[in-house]
């Protein structure tokens, strides 16, 4: 992530849905997606906001989302897809709900 | 059944030996990316690479839309008979290569030769033939407004399109988003997942003789750094898309600058019902009710509409899903180039690590694991290649895994009591791609076919996906429709001549 920043700067997570690259998180430059009145920011990674649309966070707020990376290849226009990596969502349940 | 092993790519033997190396495809010839970087491209099936591809740039993208731009205004007065012709021919190449066209697709993706021999191939091959037939029946309509006054409308192609297409069905997709696009006149801009750029080059090089330069073009490369300006271009008349509901709003939201319209699908999380008369006879419908279980390793789970929470009712579950586990146990991964593979490689290792994360945190919400729930490794070439024994889950619809697309062969099954109940959970999702229906009763396919907000609900079938059945999806599945000729819509203007011939003045001033 300090690379991404470094060539992109401050930067902005989008939980993604849906098929193929769904279920994944995309990674993009600060404001490259117009964040809408319904998302909601999850919180923060290592200072950059990381978001989940309003109706998706209904049915995902009962678990804990841990933002890992693994060897991959593309997804959407997630920035850091030419390095060969992939942002990838771990989940654990919430201990109280 | 007598099963046979297709020689891998660039092995003796194959009928498929790549270039080391694969550039662009622009304006009929094949042009090396501006900035020279190239990436590597790396088969599922072993999880080593096998070629390299262009890794394209706006400058790359420009040169693209420059062909096409340049190409446009002659095809799109090119006589629809002629039109409809060349598609015909782009369909006879490619059945004249079926076969190399589907190992090189089972190479580059993943998914079993069994399954790319019958289904990838022969269907975008029709599709084609479809669209050239659609072009030449297609008419626009002339109304008598009054004694002298007529309105004509005239179809127009819109121009230049871009098209960004997924990993799942490579060939496939781009076939469902090329063929009409081209008949209606249009010029291509078409970007290939990075995942699966490989065969789409073999494509290009059996319609290089056939389409006229810059009509068709292809640029390769990352989605941050070729689908994006491609996307944003305020040279291109319309932005078809398919991929996931993120990425779906950031092409919305390009297309908003450049004020075009967008078609796009975005997957979903398919129900698949199953009432209880399935079970009533022991005869051929209850096997293809079972199969139509099944379905969701089909293409290894990674289908836009994979059945993927199977809903059964309570009063056969038990019975049902006994039959149903053991239908689903048969399936083995294996070499995807053996004719008796039924499911193969997960397309990319990332995927692969997705389908996981998700298998486990089925097992952490309570999910009962009846079957699979692991990583395979297979022998030999295939050690390192992405494999995921087909899973079944069974839980409640509010768990994680009834309600994203995991995209892998993982169902997840729950039970039902009585129509309105079976009705409520399959609606219960953000999705409305795909349902399944079962049932011998007629009133009960018919009101739950009709019940379920869903773009296309099989009905006592699956995973059929034949031209002129409309495809696409309600809710955040998707805008737009493919495989019907209502797409020819999607890529024209409509052009209105407004025809008096009343000689006298209005009589305004």
């Amino acid at each position: 992530m300090r690379s991404l920043v470094e060539e992109h700067g401050p930067l902005m997570f989008h939980q993604s849905g849906g098929c193929c690259d769904g279920s994944a998180p995309m990674c993009y430059p600060d404001g490259e997606l117009r964040i809408g009145a319904r998302d909601v920011r999850l919180g923060d990674v290592d200072g950059q906001p990381f978001y989940i649309g309003g109706a998706q966070y209904e049915r995902w707020k009962h678990t804990r989302l841990v933002l890992d990376v693994v060897p991959g290849r593309g997804a959407g226009f997630s920035l850091e897809a030419p390095r060969g990596v992939r942002f990838l969502i771990r989940s654990e349940l919430c201990a109280v709900e | 059944m007598e099963t046979m092993r297709y020689a891998s790519p660039n092995t003796e033997g194959s009928l498929v030996h790549y270039q080391s190396r694969y550039d662009n495809f622009i304006g009929g010839e094949l042009v090396p990316p501006a900035e020279g970087r190239y990436f590597e491209n790396v088969s599922p099936v072993t999880g080593r690479p096998f070629c390299e591809i262009a890794r394209s740039t706006e400058r790359d993208v420009e040169r693209a839309l420059d062909a096409a731009h340049g190409a446009r205004r002659a095809w799109g007065k090119t006589a629809p008979a002629e039109r409809a012709r060349l598609l015909n021919r782009i369909a006879d190449a490619m059945e004249a290569n079926l076969e190399r066209l589907a190992v090189s697709e089972t190479w580059d993706n993943g998914k079993p030769v069994r399954e790319t021999l019958a289904a990838d191939l022969p269907l975008a091959i029709d599709h084609f033939r479809y669209f050239a037939g659609c072009l030449r029946a297609e008419e626009g309509s002339l109304a008598e407004l009054d004694e002298h006054t007529v309105a004509y409308h005239i179809k127009e192609p819109l121009g230049v399109v871009a098209q960004i297409i997924p990993w799942n069905f490579p060939l496939l997709m781009a076939a469902w988003k090329v063929a009409p696009a081209l008949a209606a006149g249009n010029c291509v801009v078409l970007k290939p997942a990075e995942q699966t750029p490989a065969t789409i080059m073999l494509f290009a090089e059996l319609v290089a003789d056939i389409l006229p330069p810059g009509v068709f073009n292809v640029v390769q490369g990352f989605g941050v750094e070729a689908g994006k300006p491609l996307a944003q271009s305020p040279r291109v008349a319309k932005v078809a898309f398919t991929g996931e509901t993120t990425t779906g709003r950031l092409i919305m939201q390009y297309a908003s600058e450049n004020i075009v319209p967008v078609t796009l699908e975005l997957g979903g999380k398919s129900p698949n019902v199953f009432f209880a008369d399935v079970m009533a006879e022991d005869d051929a419908f209850r096997q293809k009710a079972l199969e139509g279980f099944a379905m969701f390793a089909l293409n290894q789970g990674e289908v836009c509409t994979c059945p993927s929470r199977a809903l059964v009712q309570s009063s056969i579950y038990d019975a049902f899903m006994e039959l149903a586990t053991a239908r689903t146990r048969a399936i083995e991964p294996g070499h995807p180039l053996d004719t008796g593979t039924r499911i193969g490689a997960q397309a990319s290792n990332d995927q692969l690590e997705k389908i996981l994360s998700y298998i486990d945190i089925g097992k952490k919400e309570g999910a009962e694991l009846r079957l699979g729930g692991e990583r395979v490794t297979l022998p030999g070439e295939l050690a390192e290649g992405y494999y995921v024994a087909p899973t079944i889950f069974e839980g409640n619809n509010s768990m994680r895994i009834f309600q994203e697309e995991i995209f892998g062969p993982v169902v997840s099954v729950a039970r039902f009591d009585g129509y309105a109940d079976a009705i409520s959970i399959a609606n219960d999702t953000l999705y409305g791609l795909g349902a399944g229906v079962w049932t011998r009763d007629t009133h009960t396919a018919f009101r739950a076919g009709r019940a379920i907000e869903a773009g296309r609900v099989w009905t006592n079938c699956y995973h059929l996906y034949p031209a002129h059945a409309a495809f696409g999806g309600y809710k955040q599945s998707g805008i737009g429709r493919e495989t019907h000729k209502m797409m020819l819509d999607h890529y024209q203007q409509t052009k209105n001549l407004l025809v008096s011939y009343d000689p006298e003045p209005m009589g305004f001033f």
